[in-house]
């Protein structure tokens, strides 16, 4: 608390004396972007020195002993905690608030469209609420299944205490607040409207509101990149003993491919922002035609990120769906080999798409035969991943909780957003579907149905683990339910709605339109509203749910053979691993034994599916 | 069955078995991140100006900040090497020369700035893409100079020594990274194109 309430004031201190300082050098206007872009920065520094680096680091610099936090119990959750699990829990908190934030501005769109005409809102304020559920959107799809999952679960799941860097991990969750705050700020400076991807000539010439949008977002962009780099160090160098790349759980190759992606290609996000920001600020031309610039360059920058970022979003997604297929369909993951394989083929490929986004943008057109062969070269990964999801469940004995209803709604799904995505890959089809509904309802099955879902099913898959608890299975199954029916309703009618020609990122629309988009939006609403429900399932669960024991699924990997919540270090002596995660149906197979603990491992036979499928050593 | 170690101690045994390879591994990932940095803004100048080059370049001041940054890369090695041995009246002398080179590069930074200015603003696109690239790399001196600070306060201090000088080894393998990124930068935006 101590050091939320400095860290706030310093914060606060740093952008005043940022800001006041640029004024007095330069005169002009105190809300002038270039006081604000030296006062967020400098207030961005007091902030961080304020929560703990300062303790920290900072103090280490000059030769002094750090002061480390001695706060236990909840406050844990509200400071400078180094503990990976408590930064997970952190993240997983931050983003759930983050997304809700995001539907509500969801639900005032879909409110507004309900009818052809202007309705609550009108063009200009459409537009910045749409831009501001873009950008939360894309940063609870970015940062919440890596951040959180990736943060508690991947030390654990090889056997380590911590994370490679766990202050480096702490200052990487501390950077989130000051890009909610600067995003949820814009208002005051006239808010921005150039969508969640910012294009120029827009971006460098509309209000005030897109300089906060510049400096939050590349601020996200350097908590993504460090996280990526902490997760990787930490499977390459912490792995347990015994633990080789061929034992990783499926959900540490997923985060570790996700990772190597966002540790690279993050850069050229922030190359692209910082360009904006001295366009606006600094004078230069980049962008601008008539003075010889470039806006495709622009495009070029930020889908070298852009594209390859869904793949951070939805291989960590992958990894859960699996993880918890495998796991309740009691039979060995389906050639995870192959799985592997793929995950770091997408990882790999991610990087040569990218101008699939710019098929009706002007760029050169030799361009568009060699990116739509590659865009529809990664359909191949990704398409083994899908079959190993289903393979994994075909004669399985599936034990039907909430996280496998979640994670089988995420394989309908997927394949929705899948399929729908040839058309969009394709040249020839995309150039008119380029731009309208339909391309709205693929990437809200890829990203909410592949992503969201999955982030759903690793919270009612490690809730247990989490906090200790079960929760209400029977509400869990009927949210599951309820939800996934609103989103087909929401979204499927917007498909039809993009081939009958409605554009996206617009207020209005033609009046025969009405019809759908009424359906869409009663559809919204109704999958707003089961939101309340997940959130009246973890509450009462966290509080008053039975007791969960330490491994209610009995399942395999070493998160489940630890207490719940694991101990602070994780594990008492230093387990040793011998054998494959997924062996379920092989009598007497172990993954691990523990020095100073008693090495259970046997899966009981009744809960067994039938071992086939798996392709391990 | 009886426990063998506390929590606490296979903590800190764990940790000095994999700290030295996660420190390393940990900069060459930051490393290869920040090539992705300096690789978008070179081929933005490619992109939006060709290889065209204005017709005032300061080709000497020029060619004089790359001998500096060169050779403060190598006084930078030295330092590295010195306390490898544990001469650390050396290690602090090479270690000022670093600091002291790369300070005159700033410098010399500051005066092709204000060359430049007058013959190619920043509203110009040569302009935008020569300031965003020089800018971008004489801040990362800057952080470098600060860095080399801390360590040459620190060793001064006798915080390193042969055995344990990982601060020493990560600043200096990071100036010699932000030295290889001036040894793109430097041919983007003298030495192509032209006459």
């Amino acid at each position: 608390m101590r050091q939320l309430l400095r860290a706030v004031i310093f914060g606060i201190l740093g952008y005043l004396v940022g800001a006041l300082l640029t004024w007095l050098v330069r005169g002009g206007s105190l809300s002038d972007e270039v006081c604000v872009v030296f006062g967020y920065v400098v207030g961005l520094i007091g902030w961080l020195f304020g929560i703990g680096m300062g303790d920290t680091w900072i103090r280490e610099w000059f030769g002094l002993p750090a002061r480390e936090s001695e706060v236990s119990g909840w406050k844990r959750y509200l400071g400078f905690s180094t503990d990976h699990k408590v930064i997970g829990v952190q993240y997983l908190a931050t983003f759930i608030v983050v997304m809700l934030l995001g539907g509500i501005a969801a639900l005032i769109l879909r409110f507004e469209l309900a009818q052809a005409g202007e309705g609550i809102l009108n063009a200009d304020r459409y537009n910045q609420v749409m831009s501001m559920h873009g950008i939360l959107m894309v940063a609870v799809a970015v940062a919440a299944i890596l951040g959180s999952f990736g943060n508690y679960l991947v030390p654990i799941m090889i056997g380590a205490d911590d994370m490679a860097f766990p202050r480096l991990n702490a200052v990487t969750f501390w950077l989130i607040p000051p890009v909610a705050i600067g995003l949820l700020a814009a208002p005051t400076l006239g808010s921005f409207d150039s969508g969640w991807t910012a294009y120029p000539p827009l971006s460098v010439v509309n209000n005030g509101g897109q300089i906060l949008f510049v400096l939050a977002v590349t601020t996200f962009g350097l908590s993504s990149i460090l996280g990526g780099l902490n997760v990787i160090t930490t499977v390459v160098t912490m792995r347990a003993p015994g633990m080789t790349w061929g034992r990783l759980p499926i959900f540490v190759w997923a985060a570790f491919a996700a990772s190597m992606i966002s540790l690279l290609t993050t850069q050229f996000f922030a190359a692209s922002l910082v360009l904006i920001a001295m366009d606006r600020v600094a004078g230069t031309v980049f962008f601008n035609g008539a003075a010889g610039g470039d806006p495709l360059l622009y495009q070029h920058l930020f889908w070298f990120y852009s594209h390859p970022a869904v793949y951070v979003m939805v291989l960590p997604g992958f990894g859960v769906v699996l993880e918890t297929i495998t796991h309740m369909s009691r039979k060995p993951l389906f050639a995870y080999k192959a799985v592997v394989v793929s995950l770091l083929t997408i990882a790999g490929l991610s990087v040569i798409v990218w101008a699939h986004h710019m098929f009706t943008s002007g760029m050169a057109e030799y361009l568009h035969g060699p990116f739509m062969f590659a865009t529809e070269m990664i359909s191949v990964p990704t398409g083994v991943i899908f079959l190993s999801a289903v393979a994994t469940l075909w004669r399985g004995k599936l034990w039907m909780k909430t996280p496998l209803f979640f994670a089988m709604t995420w394989v309908f799904q997927f394949l929705m957003g899948g399929v729908t995505g040839i058309f969009l890959a394709d040249v020839v089809t995309d150039v008119s579907l380029h731009d309208s509904y339909f391309v709205v309802a693929h990437f809200h099955y890829t990203i909410m149905g592949g992503m969201i879902f999955a982030f759903l099913t690793g919270i009612f898959f490690w809730f247990p683990k989490i906090t200790g608890r079960m929760i209400n299975d029977r509400l869990g199954i009927i949210f599951a339910l309820w939800l996934t029916i609103g989103f087909q309703l929401t979204f499927l009618p917007q498909f039809w709605l993009g081939t009958n020609g409605m554009n996206r990122r617009i207020a209005d629309y033609p009046e025969q339109l009405e019809g759908a988009n009424l359906f869409s939006t009663v559809a919204a609403f109704c999958l707003g509203a089961s939101f309340l429900l997940l959130v009246y399932i973890l509450l009462t669960g966290a509080r008053r749910g039975p007791k969960a024991g330490n491994n209610p699924w009995n399942a395999s990997t070493l998160e489940w053979h630890v207490s719940s919540p694991p101990p602070e270090h994780n594990f008492s002596g230093q387990p040793t691993v011998v054998g494959h995660p997924y062996r379920y149906g092989t009598a007497g197979s172990r993954h691990a034994e523990f020095a100073g603990m008693t090495a259970v491992e046997q899966i009981p036979p009744e809960q067994t599916g039938t071992g086939e499928g798996g392709d391990y050593e | 069955m009886a426990m063998t170690a506390t929590p606490e101690a296979v903590h800190s045994r764990a940790e000095a078995t994999y700290r030295p390879a996660a420190n390393r591994l940990g900069l060459w990932l930051f490393l290869a991140s920040e090539t992705f940095l300096f690789s978008a803004f070179i081929s933005s100048r490619f992109v939006v100006s060709g290889t065209d080059q204005p017709e005032h370049l300061n080709q000497g001041l020029a060619l004089l900040l790359t001998l500096l940054l060169l050779w403060s890369s190598i006084s930078a090695f030295r330092a590295e090497a010195a306390m490898a041995h544990d001469n650390r009246r050396l290690f602090q002398r090479e270690i000022l020369t670093t600091i002291v080179l790369g300070v005159l590069f700033l410098v010399g930074v500051g005066v092709e700035f204000n060359e430049a200015l007058a013959d190619f603003p920043a509203n110009t696109i040569y302009g935008s893409s020569f300031f965003m690239l020089i800018g971008l790399h004489a801040f990362h001196v800057l952080t470098g100079i600060l860095a080399l600070g801390v360590v040459w306060n620190l060793g001064r201090l006798g915080h390193y020594g042969s055995d344990n000088h990982w601060p020493v080894e990560g600043v200096v393998k990071y100036w010699h990274f932000v030295d290889l990124m001036w040894v793109a930068i430097y041919p983007t935006l003298y030495l192509f194109g032209g006459s």
